[in-house]
């Protein structure tokens, strides 16, 4: 594919990253639609990052064609910043300036008016709930805190396009629901979101469409739902097993009971068996006189598609 | 909770010049400056006071120098002031532009920040050189005026004229070293910076004696200094004495400096950052 489709916020056709002789991003083909959100689903190291670094228009691309906006960021690099939302992975919010200084400052990089920067960092600061930590110091606010003044930080220039790298990586499980939450506004107000994350129910949450990476390849596209009935079954039953003594593994147990399940992984502490009907298959199981030390039957999650493409897990 | 459409206002606008794009860090700048100047306040009109008493006043008094040895000031005093002045805008460069620097690229990130948007790495740097500029301008106002009671100054338009001088001095020194800050992994050579090339130049580029003082070849080591230059402009400056030819190659060395430290300064903090 070398024709943009009319429209794209993002445009990326064999789009190549190197960093001396190591290959970050290997040839990535995406097109992300106005209005839609869109991730980037894969471990560590998988070049989600770097393919972010250039759609952000920071890093230059080493192969390939990128049409962000409709714009070539080697030439309109500055042109395509003005338009876009970037909330990075680590804050790079200033800790000796307050709250509302920090958004105050960054407007003003985008050539805004003072007058139309403090009454949008009044929104701004409504929209994240820290209205009442405007004159608060950066280095006062919890990690959610924080995390919520990036995004609203991100959105001073009222962006089309929202890029946003790992949003919830080091948050507990309110301050991610808190950020989810918001976003999930952003969406609705037709704000086009990009983000990266390595974890699969904020994929499954936020995401319409996820390409999954893997080594800098994308190993499958479309949305979580499509992808789980494309790669996986619609049940897994869980068998766990204390892990495997060195230099062993769970194939043996694997192997005999096979037959129960549309495919069998491998994993050093359990067996996960891929099934229509995960309470049939486990009951089979009993009958075969396996004994785990815990079962446990569940749906299948982008984390099983993950494994089947890769044959790894997302999160070690 | 707002459900106002957050996305209903203008989008940015790329810069239409490095200038317009140094301007809108004019607010980062001011910002953080209100933090930090009742710090530096106190000690801009004390150090010069502390440096006339001492260095001028009464190390001054046992020095009883031919007054046709002293460049053309007529006593100790109004020889070592200009000096001062000048020394003091090198060291204020080099406090503003090695640890500074390298906080706001690799420990507080500042500049990835003001480089995700429309801004890039040319409105940072000339954003963060005015604003050094702006300092040394403070600080060598501030000393020129505390020592003007003690009858220092003998032509007032040269007095004028050593301000922006004093900023030719800054830059001359700020741009090199930016640049070298600029693409530094780690902080531990600034120690050297400090020890090395800041405290030699502050003692041996004719600030306290004439270089005149100096055996051959060291003599010929000083005038090669920019602080040399910068000390026998702001000399010539303050004490009516102002000859254009050396002027103009003072200021041409130090006009050079500071291109080329803008240059390297571009050159290193765009390897480090665009990658």
């Amino acid at each position: 594919m070398t024709l943009s489709e009319p429209g794209s916020m993002i445009h990326a056709a064999d789009l190549r990253k190197s960093f001396g002789g190591f290959e970050a991003v290997r040839g990535i083909d995406v097109d992300v639609r106005p209005g839609e959100a869109f991730g980037f689903l894969g471990p560590n190291g998988a070049g989600k990052s770097s393919t972010m670094r250039m759609v952000a228009a920071v890093s230059p691309v080493s192969g390939g064609t990128l049409r962000i906006l409709g714009m070539d960021p080697a030439t309109d690099g500055p042109a395509i910043r003005a338009r876009i939302g970037v909330c990075p992975q680590e804050d790079t919010l200033d800790t000796e300036l307050t709250v509302w200084e920090n958004l105050f400052v960054y407007g003003r990089y985008f050539g805004l008016p003072k007058a139309e920067v403090r009454e949008k960092v009044e929104e701004l600061l409504e929209f994240v709930q820290l209205t009442d930590k405007a004159k608060a110091m950066v280095d006062d606010l919890s990690g959610g805190m924080k995390r919520r003044l990036t995004i609203a930080r991100s959105l001073v220039n009222s962006p089309e396009l929202l890029l946003l790298d790992e949003p919830t990586t080091g948050l507990d499980p309110q301050a991610r629901h808190v950020v989810w939450d918001r976003l999930f506004r952003l969406k609705q107000q037709g704000v086009t979101l990009v983000l990266t994350t390595h974890y699969m129910d904020e994929a499954e949450q936020l995401t319409d469409r996820l390409v999954v990476m893997d080594k800098g390849l994308i190993v499958a596209e479309g949305s979580p739902l499509a992808l789980i009935a494309e790669h996986s079954t619609r049940e897994v039953a869980e068998l766990r097993f204390p892990v495997a003594a060195e230099g062993g593994t769970h194939e043996p147990l694997a192997e005999s009971v096979a037959d129960l399940a549309e495919r069998v992984e491998v994993l050093p502490d359990r067996l996960l068996l891929y099934t229509h009907d995960g309470e049939e298959t486990m009951a089979k199981v009993h009958e075969r006189g396996l004994e785990p030390i815990a079962t446990l039957v569940r749906r299948s999650t982008l984390e099983d598609v993950f494994l089947r493409l890769t044959g790894r897990t997302l999160v070690d | 909770m707002t459900t106002e459409p957050i996305g209903s206002r203008s989008p940015g606008t790329a810069p239409r010049s490095t200038l317009d794009g140094a301007l809108r860090l004019l607010d980062y700048w001011t910002t953080a400056y209100r933090r930090t100047w009742r710090g530096s306040a106190v000690s801009s009109f004390v150090v010069p006071l502390l440096y006339v008493l001492a260095m001028g006043v009464l190390l001054g008094g046992f020095v009883e120098a031919d007054p046709a040895t002293l460049e053309g000031a007529t006593g100790y005093l109004a020889f070592v002031v200009p000096g001062m002045v000048a020394a003091q805008s090198m060291t204020t460069v080099f406090g503003e532009v090695t640890y500074p620097v390298m906080g706001m690229v690799k420990w507080h990130k500042t500049y990835y920040a003001m480089t995700a948007g429309p801004l890039a790495v040319p409105h940072v740097v000339l954003a963060h050189l005015g604003f050094v500029a702006f300092r040394v301008a403070v600080t060598a106002a501030v000393f020129l005026a505390v020592v003007a009671p003690f009858g220092v100054h003998e032509s007032w338009w040269g007095v004028l004229l050593a301000l922006p001088a004093q900023v030719l001095i800054g830059l001359a020194f700020a741009a090199p070293i930016y640049a070298f800050s600029a693409g530094l992994k780690d902080e531990s050579a600034f120690a050297l910076v400090f020890r090395l090339g800041m405290i030699p130049l502050f003692l041996f580029s004719g600030a306290f004696f004439p270089v005149a003082n100096l055996d051959q070849p060291l003599e010929a080591l000083a005038v090669l200094t920019p602080l040399w230059h910068g000390v026998d402009l702001t000399r010539m400056l303050t004490l009516g004495t102002l000859e254009a030819g050396p002027a103009l190659v003072h200021v041409a060395y130090l006009g050079g400096l500071v291109v080329l430290g803008w240059w390297w300064a571009l050159r290193r903090l765009e390897r480090r950052m665009v990658v």
